[in-house]
């Protein structure tokens, strides 16, 4: 029977939390990415040209089709070998990033098919550019439609940071993978990443909540009659 | 089948706008020979209509006859398959290649050409997220560049004018459907076009709130100088305010004329049975 060192946690700790850092900024970088590139995704679709909406549409499938793992280390390993050399980090963003991105373009693209065919009606007849259409209009009226979708995959991204470990990213799961194989202990490290990960979600999940209440009524939506 | 062009509107018009076509007499709005096909199904079919400047016109008919499709492809919310569309003297569907041949109009000429047009909808579609004058000040600030001062001063003097001075500053979920339909007429007459369409605007409306947005209406065909264009199923309406009533049958105006001859001595079988019906109704 195993039992939990106190002394060992207190040990260990300092070197979880900087690991935890490098987590949470994986997932903000990688969300960052996600969320521009998936708004270009969801735009591109909606193009006139249907060569291009086209293109984006299969490269998304493409993307939503194969395992995150495998897309890690396809830019890692495979890119090299058509002359693409990125660090893990680099690699790793590139690969998260496409691959949430993939996720929220499908969140966008049905957020913006949720506002009503009127309003674009509305900015033809009184002549708004597609560009101020989408920034005055669509865009703020899609927001609270998007956002509940959007916030579960920031919390995804956040759990799926762990598998940047496969190819050495120092965050959270690799420092505790390392900690476990230098002192042949894992319960303490992996236990600790749980709660790390638990007490990081959890009040994420809540806030987001929160957030999603506070645009609605922010943007006066409280439901038209 | 086009009516007799009231030369002396079109000639004070033309004056007023520097002639810029090249000595020909338009309406201010000029279908020619225009179909519009959905499919197999012919919505219109090579249509011809002329409106006057300052004239108000009716647009009556059974569903499905093309009406609102008129007002759709004048407003270019749907592209036409055949015809050109005149506004202004100007073409609307089209633009002059090289100054000669017509060819179809671009975005950038739709966008000029259409600021001619305001349209108020069936469904009011107001923007949700902003506030009556929020709604009324959007376009002019963004679209015509006007300083927010004077886009403010001047949605403020519209939303007088509908009578919602109070409801300003109220968003359009906390507003009855016909004050959100007087926001919409504001928020069209603030882009200062010259020509207003009307789409079925009071359809949408619970019986008690219609006659305030008439009277609006009324209103406006008695003190700003405009060209009107309504949808309507208001019979009544239609025969007070117009100067001239379409009856649309199966894509083509079956009769038109002054709305007293129309309503009291309809020639054409398909009016009287139409407007039989419809009064019938109630």
């Amino acid at each position: 029977m195993i039992e939990w060192r106190w002394e060992f946690t207190w040990e260990i700790l300092p070197r979880l939390l900087e690991g935890t850092l490098y987590t949470l900024l994986a997932a903000g970088i990688g969300y960052l990415i996600a969320l521009v590139v998936g708004l270009v995704f969801a735009l591109l679709q909606r193009t006139p040209s249907r060569v291009l909406s086209r293109v984006v549409r299969e490269i998304v499938e493409f993307i939503r089709s194969t395992p995150l793992v495998l897309q890690i280390f396809f830019v890692f390993y495979v890119g090299p070998q058509f002359g693409v050399s990125l660090s893990p980090w680099t690699s790793g963003m590139i690969a998260i990033g496409l691959h949430y991105a993939a996720y929220l373009s499908e969140v966008y693209r049905a957020a913006l098919d949720g506002v009503p065919k009127g309003q674009w009606e509305a900015c033809t007849a009184l002549n708004l550019s597609p560009r101020q259409t989408y920034r005055d209009i669509v865009l703020p009226q899609a927001l609270p439609i998007a956002l509940p979708g959007m916030g579960n995959y920031l919390v995804g991204i956040f759990k799926d940071t762990p598998m940047l470990s496969v190819i050495g990213v120092a965050e959270l799961m690799h420092t505790a993978t390392a900690i476990g194989s230098n002192s042949y202990r894992y319960l303490e490290p992996y236990t600790i990443v749980g709660l790390i990960f638990l007490l990081i979600s959890l009040p994420t999940a809540f806030g987001l909540r929160r957030l999603e209440a506070w645009v609605r009524l922010r943007l006066g939506m409280t439901r038209q009659g | 089948m086009v009516s007799s062009p009231a030369a002396d509107a079109s000639a004070a018009n033309n004056s007023a706008e520097g002639s810029s076509t090249a000595g020909a007499a338009l309406p201010m709005v000029r279908f020619e020979k225009v179909t519009k096909r959905y499919g197999s199904l012919t919505v219109l079919d090579s249509l011809d209509l002329d409106v006057e400047a300052n004239e108000i016109v009716s647009i009556i008919g059974p569903s499905g006859s093309g009406k609102t499709t008129v007002l759709r492809m004048l407003m270019t919310l749907e592209e036409i398959d055949e015809g050109v569309i005149w506004v202004d003297g100007e073409p609307l569907t089209h633009m002059r290649r090289n100054g000669g041949d017509l060819v179809r109009a671009n975005r950038a000429h739709l966008r000029r050409a259409r600021a001619n047009i305001g349209m108020v909808f069936q469904h009011f579609n107001l923007f949700p997220h902003m506030t009556a004058l929020g709604n009324c000040i959007e376009a002019p600030i963004q679209v015509l560049g006007m300083p927010k001062a004077e886009a403010v001063a001047r949605a403020e003097d519209l939303l007088e004018m509908v009578g919602l001075a109070d409801k300003m500053h109220q968003h359009p979920s906390r507003l009855s459907g016909g004050q959100q339909q007087r926001v919409a007429i504001a928020r069209a007459l603030a882009m200062r076009p010259k020509v207003m369409l009307f789409d079925e605007v009071t359809s949408a409306l619970d019986p008690e709130v219609i006659g305030e947005v008439l009277n609006v209406i009324r209103k406006l065909a008695e003190e700003e100088s405009l060209t009107m264009l309504m949808v309507t199923h208001q019979m009544g309406f239609a025969k007070e305010i117009s100067d001239r009533v379409c009856f649309f049958y199966g894509g083509q105006i079956a009769e038109q004329g002054p709305p007293d001859k129309l309503f009291s001595n309809p020639e054409n079988p398909r009016t009287q049975q139409f407007l039989s019906a419809v009064l019938e109704a109630g």
